[in-house]
């Protein structure tokens, strides 16, 4: 899987967490494939360690599930985003990037100086 | 709020480990999941079998994922523990036998044991309620009669003003009192301090101030200090108390200060009235009356040793400067928690060491339950390892079931301890309990319930190790094959018959202990009181001060008791005394006998004063001479009579009718002649020893505090309370105190209490360890029998006799009773030994209670024997061989 990256911990959650935020309520098939596609199949995902990960978010508050019908007439469990999920996403996903420009200025130093 | 949402998910997978449907609705999921790629693959152009097993490989597998699931749904070591506790409890519910021996036999012993450390944490552990308390000392003086003893008030300025050790030193003395209330005067227990008395024991009044220094000195207004069960009682606990007047012994006297709830003053216990000491009268001034005790707090650094030592010498330094009051005058500093707690220390630790050892029996009988239960599940354990079950995993099942077991006994434990406190501290008599205020309102607190989980975690850890040394994990594939039992009998016959014998060893040392404390309580009960006990009712009576100032109101008042008492119906005759028999040795006089040689020495012998029908009213018997009788009082020649000892001790060889004596000046006021010799009336308690006593007629030294003494006819508890009306009619400001029979004094008495107590407790525990040293027994025994009976069938069928199956079993079971009885023997009177302070004219080697011991133990080990022995000599032979 040479190009392809493993999802790092915790990073997962966010991933989930932002793809909700952009689809509204969406199953877990659905989010996974979602996540590959955005990454544009370069994260190697198994389906399965997404089920953890949403269950560790639900038991947190952060989002709620429940049974529907999919698109092509499937029973599926779908999952939401809560107002506390939201929140701990922006805060997340500012966390996130603050520290992803830290690291671009330590990594990339000369666009900084011109 | 993150830490929030952490807990929020961590209680949600807590109460997972609760719901069994998780892992159900996550199945659905999944296939969901898997079923709405696979419709995804089949677009992709897939056949359905491709599409199915290419979805499952993305997915990461599906047992896989719902393990990971299901270990974010819930707690996982959490989880397992909820296993092996389910597991546990499903064993100990299968067997309800054994859940409830082992529960039982442990909740007696944690039971009994924390029921004992609770006194010993209320009396020996807990702090007396002063400040520093370490640092206070009791201060007395001494003499050769009866060592500690009481302090006379101008020695008491001397030692204050000698001394260079104690940063203060107080006494405090007297007792009774009269309060007037609306319903007439009721006798209040007061004691007179000198003004620094709570600021030594470091004790701040809630209400109102302390003593001023110098308010103790004659002169100074009349002022009490309230103790707060007194300001409750007598003063409804009103807050404007302060500045209120109360009449003591007739005196209108100010409250200025209420003692703060959790005080108490424990060689006084109960004192609600404290008053300044005010000294006045011949008492307080002479040198040579004992009436105080004292108190002081050691400076910094000056040891309670420093402290003895100096003050020794200041009193020897006195003895030089009185010799005619302070000969022999000793003085004595020691720790005021010593003279608290120095009763009962020996009881309590005795009491300890015998629920200690208890313990150590149901906790032995327990691990032998397990150890032969972890036998017989041999092969399960091997079963769940050759399945895979860890080594740590099978461990931590034996830990679980070990906790839950002790869990469970005590939890009955603590409930019988707490019932047990109730049922000792209850019965105490007021007696006693004023003796030992420490223990009221006791039980169950932090202090306890630490001791509890001490004992059961020692426990657990115990009957979790024992049969997990048992099982060598490592062997464990040798519990698959049915013939693995031979070594494992041996090693448990071994092990077990030596935990047997020393149950039986303790067994013996309780018995013992117990047989040599009971037979020291029926010496007590038996001891000769020379006199008749039965048929008395005695009544304190109390008249005032301000009511009777001179001797002959109060012969008056003496005189018109005894004919109106002596009128009622069922009353034999009645005596007066100042000082009731069995109560205490002391209140002394020193004597001198006319015309003998003399040389300064304090002849101390009991004092008091009594009418001429007391020692008729005792049954005692005159030995030589005659009684006085009531016609001899001030106005005649002073006349004495003596007690056996005192003719023994003072007149040796000669005949002491019509003989004089004095006091040690031969004052000729003292002189009296000697006109008759009464047998030893038991003066003190009944464990004490009789001193010489000397009984002066009443109605020719007087004393307003006085006992009455009635011999009835019909029973004397029924005549108590016309007696106390009787005295109130006569005049309701004169006080009557503590009215009871003589017998109810003698059993209420501490000594007789301690005895009593000490004996049931110590008993209680001998007959629970002679029941669980039986079982023990049985059981070693019944289970060797039933790992025999195939040995046993093939001996049989091979020809022996049903005699020689018996003689095989009670061999084994004969050795070890005489192995433990034997040892046990040796260890109680090592023991008894120890508590020599506890018995009472009983040898630790008394014989007949070892004799009664060994055949009282020895029989019930053949009985516990003997039944299994019967159940092997009846086995079948063929069946024997068949069950194998």
């Amino acid at each position: 899987m040479g190009d392809r990256t493993d999802v790092w911990q915790g990073t997962l959650a966010l991933m989930v967490l932002k793809t909700l935020e952009m689809m509204g309520p969406q199953h877990g098939y659905g989010i996974a494939r979602r996540i590959e596609q955005t990454s544009e199949s370069l994260l190697s995902l198994n389906y399965g360690t997404l089920y953890p990960a949403l269950l560790k978010l639900e038991q947190e508050g952060a989002i709620v599930s429940d049974w529907g019908v999919s698109e092509n007439n499937r029973r599926a469990k779908f999952y939401k985003l809560t107002r506390a999920g939201r929140k701990q996403l922006e805060k997340e996903a500012r966390n996130w990037q603050q520290a992803t420009a830290i690291l671009n200025r330590f990594l990339s130093p000369a666009e900084e100086q011109s | 709020m993150s830490a929030l949402r952490q807990l929020r998910a961590w209680l949600l997978r807590l109460s997972g480990i609760f719901r069994r449907t998780p892992n159900h609705a996550f199945s659905d999921e999944i296939e969901s999941h898997l079923q709405l790629h696979i419709d995804d693959n089949i677009r992709l152009g897939m056949s359905p079998e491709q599409a199915r097993r290419e979805a499952v490989l993305q997915l990461g597998g599906i047992e896989l994922t719902t393990q990971h699931y299901r270990e974010r749904a819930t707690l996982p070591g959490l989880d397992d523990f909820m296993q092996d506790l389910r597991f546990a409890l499903r064993q100990l519910r299968r067997n309800p036998g054994f859940t409830a021996t082992a529960a039982i036999m442990l909740a007696l012993g944690i039971g009994a044991s924390v029921a004992i450390f609770a006194f010993v944490d209320a009396a020996l552990l807990k702090p007396l309620p002063y400040r520093d308390p370490a640092r206070i000392a009791s201060v007395t003086e001494t003499v050769a009669i009866m060592g500690r003893a009481d302090l006379s008030y101008p020695d008491y300025l001397d030692w204050k003003r000698l001394n260079n050790v104690f940063s203060s030193l107080d006494i405090y003395g007297g007792g009774g009192g009269l309060l007037n209330t609306s319903t007439g005067a009721l006798p209040v227990s007061s004691l007179r301090v000198s003004d620094g008395f709570f600021r030594t024991l470091g004790v701040t009044p809630i209400l109102g101030r302390d003593f001023y220094a110098g308010e103790d000195l004659l002169g100074t207004p009349n002022t009490v200090i309230l103790s707060y069960a007194g300001w409750q009682k007598w003063l409804h606990g009103r807050a404007d108390v302060i500045g209120q007047k109360v009449t003591l012994d007739g005196i209108p006297t100010v409250v200025v200060g209420v003692l703060p709830q959790d005080f108490d003053f424990a060689p006084r216990g109960g004192t609600q009235f404290w008053l300044p000491f005010h000294a006045k009268g011949q008492c307080d001034l002479r040198r040579s009356c004992h009436g105080l005790e004292g108190i002081a707090r050691l400076k910094d650094g000056v040891s309670m040793q420093a402290a003895s030592d100096e003050m020794k010498a200041i009193a020897a330094q006195l003895e030089k400067q009185y010799p005619a009051d302070n000969r022999g005058q000793g003085a004595a500093v020691d720790p005021l928690s010593e003279i608290i707690v120095g009763v009962v220390r020996p009881i309590l630790l005795t009491l300890l060491a015998a629920a200690g050892l208890l313990l150590t029996i149901a906790c032995i009988n327990v691990s032998s339950l397990l150890l032969v239960r972890s036998e017989s599940r041999r092969k399960e354990i091997a079963i769940r390892g050759a399945l895979g079950a860890s080594r740590t995993r099978l461990v931590r099942q034996f830990l679980t079931e070990g906790v839950l077991l002790v869990t469970l006994g005590s939890v009955l434990g603590l409930g019988m301890a707490a019932f047990a406190m109730r049922a000792i501290t209850g019965p105490i008599p007021e007696l006693m309990m004023s003796r030992v205020p420490f223990l009221v309102g006791l039980r169950l607190n932090t202090h306890i319930l630490m001791f509890a989980a001490g004992v059961a975690l020692i426990a657990a850890f115990l009957f979790a190790l024992t049969p997990v040394l048992r099982l060598p994990l490592a062997a464990m594939r040798d519990g698959l094959a049915d013939g693995g039992r031979g070594s494992a009998s041996t090693f448990w016959r071994r092990f077990g018959s030596n935990l047997v014998v020393l149950e039986l060893t303790i067994a013996v040392v309780l018995l013992v202990c117990a047989g040599l404390l009971t037979k020291s309580f029926y010496r007590l009960l038996h001891v000769d009181l020379n006199f008749q006990p039965d048929h008395l009712a005695m009544v304190g009576v109390m008249a005032p001060d301000s009511l009777y100032p001179k001797d002959e109101n109060v012969v008056v008042l003496q005189k018109q008791i005894i004919a109106r008492v002596a009128a009622l119906p069922g009353v034999l005759s009645v005596g007066l005394t100042t000082v009731p028999p069995t109560s205490f040795n002391g209140n002394t006089n020193w004597i001198r006998v006319v015309g003998h040689p003399y040389h300064g020495e304090h002849n101390e012998v009991n004092f008091r004063n009594v009418s001429g029908d007391y020692i008729r009213t005792l049954q005692a018997s005159l030995l030589r001479g005659r009684l006085f009788t009531d016609v001899e009082d001030a106005s005649k020649q002073k006349v004495v009579i003596i007690n056996k000892e005192l003719a023994r001790m003072y007149f040796p060889g000669e005949d002491p009718i019509g003989k004089k004596m004095g006091n040690n000046e031969l004052t000729p006021d003292s002189i009296r002649e000697v006109i008759g010799v009464v047998d030893d009336i038991r003066e003190g308690s009944l464990d004490s020893q009789i001193w010489p006593a000397m009984y002066d007629p009443i109605y020719q030294d007087e004393s307003n505090y006085f006992t009455l003494m009635v011999r009835t006819s019909q029973s004397p508890g029924s005549l108590l309370p016309t007696l106390v009306s009787t005295i109130n009619a006569i005049d309701p400001g004169v006080g009557t105190a503590d009215p009871m029979t003589l017998e109810q004094r003698i059993s209420e008495g501490p000594s007789n209490y301690l005895h009593r107590s000490t004996a049931w407790l110590v008993g209680t525990f001998a007959v629970l360890a002679l029941v669980l040293g039986a079982v023990g027994l049985y059981g070693v025994i019944a289970y060797s029998v039933s790992q025999r009976t195939r040995e046993i069938g093939v001996r049989m069928a091979l020809g022996a006799q049903r005699n020689s199956v018996y003689r095989l079993v009670m061999r084994e079971a004969l050795r070890l009773s005489v192995l433990g009885i034997g040892i046990g023997l040796i260890c109680a009177v090592g023991a008894a030994t120890l508590m020599r302070s506890l018995l009472f004219a009983t040898a630790a080697w008394d014989a007949t209670t070892l004799a009664s011991v060994t055949a009282l133990l020895g029989g019930c080990a053949l009985l516990a024997s003997y039944i299994p022995a019967h159940r092997a000599a009846s086995v079948n032979p063929v069946e024997a061989l068949r069950s194998e």
